[in-house]
């Protein structure tokens, strides 16, 4: 399994890159057209994420989820789940950055191979932002009524971080 | 949407620290935060570039268009109320298969070119086609296969094998689509009658 996961990124950049090569693509030039556009996400994406780490740690540090959520403490603990995890849970489906900030600091305290480092991974990869995509893609066409489409999204976000927990417990 | 949260999170945060009395550990905290997201941001953005430098080459070779269109024949399935020739379709496939790879910005615009292209055959121009919320529905549970910041994040911090929650990350986001695509099935089902 663990070489298996290793391959699979090598594996794929080499078939890509060969695969331009054949079609006589010139590869470097695509390359850096594509990595200039990588650069300008980045820096469209960085105000949000200086505005959302600043408000994520503004309240993990006021120490409010460990206060309120100690409560579940007994709960979460029998079925393994670290407490840090749950804001990350509960926010994945509205800001994809507010996730990053929380994970960014899981890897911080408890280092991405750990426990709550490995779920908090699966987390922020197995879903999207349920609201800020619909909310981007229905305004971009003027639907006003968007139906059981905000329920369906959100019980599939809640069937991949449901999954998350299970398949992270299975795996390691 | 993202405003209230925004504005719940410094409030609560600093109220609750007021009370608590944690005000110096809020005073460090936002004073330090600034270079927290600078360092979360040098750590994600050489792979950001390096992967979508990569995929420019995938998607400039045909290979992105390839994959797509292996995909078109699930998705005349999953939108019977869709021509088979409608460009929707093509588009659809392309947003599927850039989100897979892990390039969520770039596939944004085709995701918006879908959606204008449903727009087109929606008899209710300002309520949602069933197959703009099947393809919703697809694209939150969000089908990825390499989520490229979680690994740049994991190498940043010294991970001993980054790519390990490829696999189950792959697993957990499959069964998120299988789940949300079964219930609009149902749904769907249910107002046919």
């Amino acid at each position: 399994m663990n070489t298996l996961s290793k391959i699979v990124i090598p594996i794929f950049v080499v078939f890509v890159v060969f695969y331009g090569f054949k079609k006589k693509v010139s590869i470097y030039d695509a390359f850096l057209e594509g990595a200039k556009e990588g650069l300008m996400i980045s820096f469209n994406i960085f105000p949000s994420i200086i505005a959302m780490v600043f408000a994520i740690n503004i309240f993990l540090d006021s120490n409010f989820v460990y206060e309120v959520l100690s409560i579940f403490r007994p709960i979460l603990e029998f079925v393994n789940i670290p407490l840090e995890i749950m804001p990350m849970a509960l926010l994945r489906p509205i800001s994809g950055t507010a996730t990053l900030a929380i994970m960014n600091d899981i890897f911080i305290n408890y280092g991405p191979d750990s426990y709550a480092g490995r779920l908090a991974s699966v987390l922020q990869g197995c879903t999207d932002t349920t609201i800020y995509v619909l909310a981007l893609y229905f305004s971009s066409i003027g639907i006003k009524k968007t139906r059981y489409s905000l329920p369906v999204g959100l019980f599939a976000d809640l069937v991949g971080i449901t999954v998350a927990f299970l398949i992270t417990m299975l795996f390691f | 949407m993202v405003s209230y949260i925004w504005f719940f999170l410094i409030v609560i945060g600093v109220l609750f620290s007021l009370f608590t009395g944690r005000l110096d550990v809020i005073n460090d905290s936002i004073l330090t935060n600034g270079s927290k997201a600078l360092d979360l941001m040098l750590s994600i953005l050489p792979v950001i570039v390096l992967w979508t430098g990569i995929m420019k080459i995938a998607e400039e070779s045909g290979l992105l268009r390839k994959f797509a269109k292996l995909v078109e024949p699930i998705l005349s399935r999953l939108f019977p109320s869709v021509p088979k020739d409608n460009p929707a379709l093509g588009f659809i496939a392309s947003n599927i298969a850039a989100n897979m790879m892990g390039l969520g910005s770039a596939a944004t615009p085709f995701g918006l070119k879908a959606m204008s292209e449903l727009q087109k055959i929606n008899d209710k121009k300002d309520t949602a086609s069933v197959a703009m919320i099947t393809f919703l529905v697809l694209n939150t549970a969000g089908v990825t296969i390499v989520p490229t910041t979680v690994l740049a994040l994991r190498i940043a911090h010294g991970s001993a094998n980054p790519s390990e929650i490829i696999l189950p990350g792959v697993i957990a986001t499959f069964c998120s689509s299988i789940g949300g695509l079964l219930l609009d099935y149902c749904i769907r089902r249910r107002k046919m009658k």
